[in-house]
């Protein structure tokens, strides 16, 4: 028994030691140490914002933000509900911006009929915005404010 | 045979000598309460939820599809059911989607749906059916709730006001003309209007270039 009990009261640090190892901090800080064997109950949903204004872009090639709700939206080969507003034949009709005529074109930059379907699918690029505080420090600076800086010095 | 059914006639068609007028008049009428109350209770428990998605063609598609819709999890903690939706609440018409749905036991018996793959195959003819259902009486299942006369358009999005304002309070349009899919995914589109006119989709480009290289 004896001779079971000294291995094992000496292991005890080094596993400690393993467990700081093997369980450190994410390195974006986004996740403190110790605590990947823990269960922890998961943040709230956050909630998508209703009646926001459109945002502007920080800078020119950013695909726009979506100044609106899009929970349940279909978009798959079936139907795309957001064209039934934004789509070339319905936007002024309906007031809502028509998707750019980069979307419309091939590949080859051959402009088609309808909406390429390389650019079908449109929450690739555009997302919806959250009643949400941002997981991380972000230092972004849109272009203005480079271009402000850089006038600055 | 006939003889058997004749006598029975004969016993059926002759005034009771044996049983009193008052046994006959309460007996007739409780058994009316019993069958009637009977066949009522019978319908509403084919309008609940638990008995659509009893069959598995309803509880592994349609069901599976509504759950995360607005009509199903909301924060106000109402919901709107198959039936709520699917069947008129006025007795005549329930009566005669009641009937209509006796195809539904036929298409569960034979298994028309009971696949992935059938039901992706039919879910374009499903839809337009219920599209044309509702074309038909004015959208009467969402108007059960969804008053026009209650609405106020001050608090809609200028988008939907401008919308209901015309269309809808002209009578030229009706709810299911613009809110098709809002319970269920939507077939393949194509050739199908989406308020005022048909949605691209990815298809289209595909039809037009069959077209032209055909010509």
């Amino acid at each position: 028994m004896k001779k079971l009990l000294i291995p094992l009261l000496l292991a005890l640090p080094a596993a400690l030691v393993a467990n700081e190892l093997v369980d450190p901090p994410a390195p974006d800080g986004l996740r403190r140490g110790g605590t990947i064997l823990q269960d922890n109950p998961a943040p709230p949903l956050a909630g998508e914002r209703a009646g926001i204004h459109r945002a502007t872009r920080n800078y020119p090639e950013q695909p726009p933000m979506i100044p609106h709700p899009i929970r349940e939206y279909q978009v798959d080969k079936n139907f795309n509900q957001c064209l039934v507003c934004h789509s070339r034949s319905q936007s002024v009709q309906t007031g809502a911006p028509m998707v750019s005529i980069t979307h419309y074109w091939n590949r080859e930059g051959q402009a088609l009929g309808a909406v390429s379907p390389r650019r079908y699918f449109c929450t690739q690029c555009h997302v919806p915005q959250h009643d949400t505080r941002a997981a991380s420090d972000n230092r972004f600076k849109g272009i203005d404010a480079v271009f402000r800086e850089s006038q600055d010095n | 045979m006939l003889k058997f059914l004749k006598t029975y006639w004969q016993v059926f068609n002759r005034p009771a000598s044996y049983i009193s007028m008052g046994v006959l008049s309460m007996g007739g009428f409780i058994m009316g309460i019993m069958f009637w109350g009977g066949f009522n209770t019978a319908l509403e428990v084919t309008n609940t939820q638990e008995f659509c998605i009893s069959c598995h063609e309803m509880q592994s598609k349609p069901y599976q599809e509504l759950i995360s819709t607005i009509h199903y999890t909301n924060r106000s903690g109402v919901r709107a059911e198959c039936a709520d939706c699917h069947v008129p609440h006025d007795w005549t018409f329930k009566i005669a989607r009641k009937m209509e749905a006796s195809k539904e036991v036929w298409g569960w018996i034979f298994g028309t749906i009971n696949t992935h793959e059938k039901y992706e195959a039919k879910r374009r003819e499903l839809a337009e059916r219920e599209w044309r259902r509702l074309k038909a009486n004015d959208s009467l299942e969402c108007r059960n709730c969804h008053e026009f006369e209650s609405m106020d358009f001050t608090l809609q999005a200028p988008r939907a006001r401008a919308m209901h304002s015309t269309y809808l309070a002209s009578g030229e349009k009706t709810c299911i003309d613009c809110h098709k899919g809002i319970a269920h995914h939507l077939p393949d589109m194509s050739g199908v209007p989406m308020g005022l006119h048909e949605v691209d989709t990815p298809h289209l480009d595909r039809y037009m270039q069959q077209r032209f290289a055909t010509e």
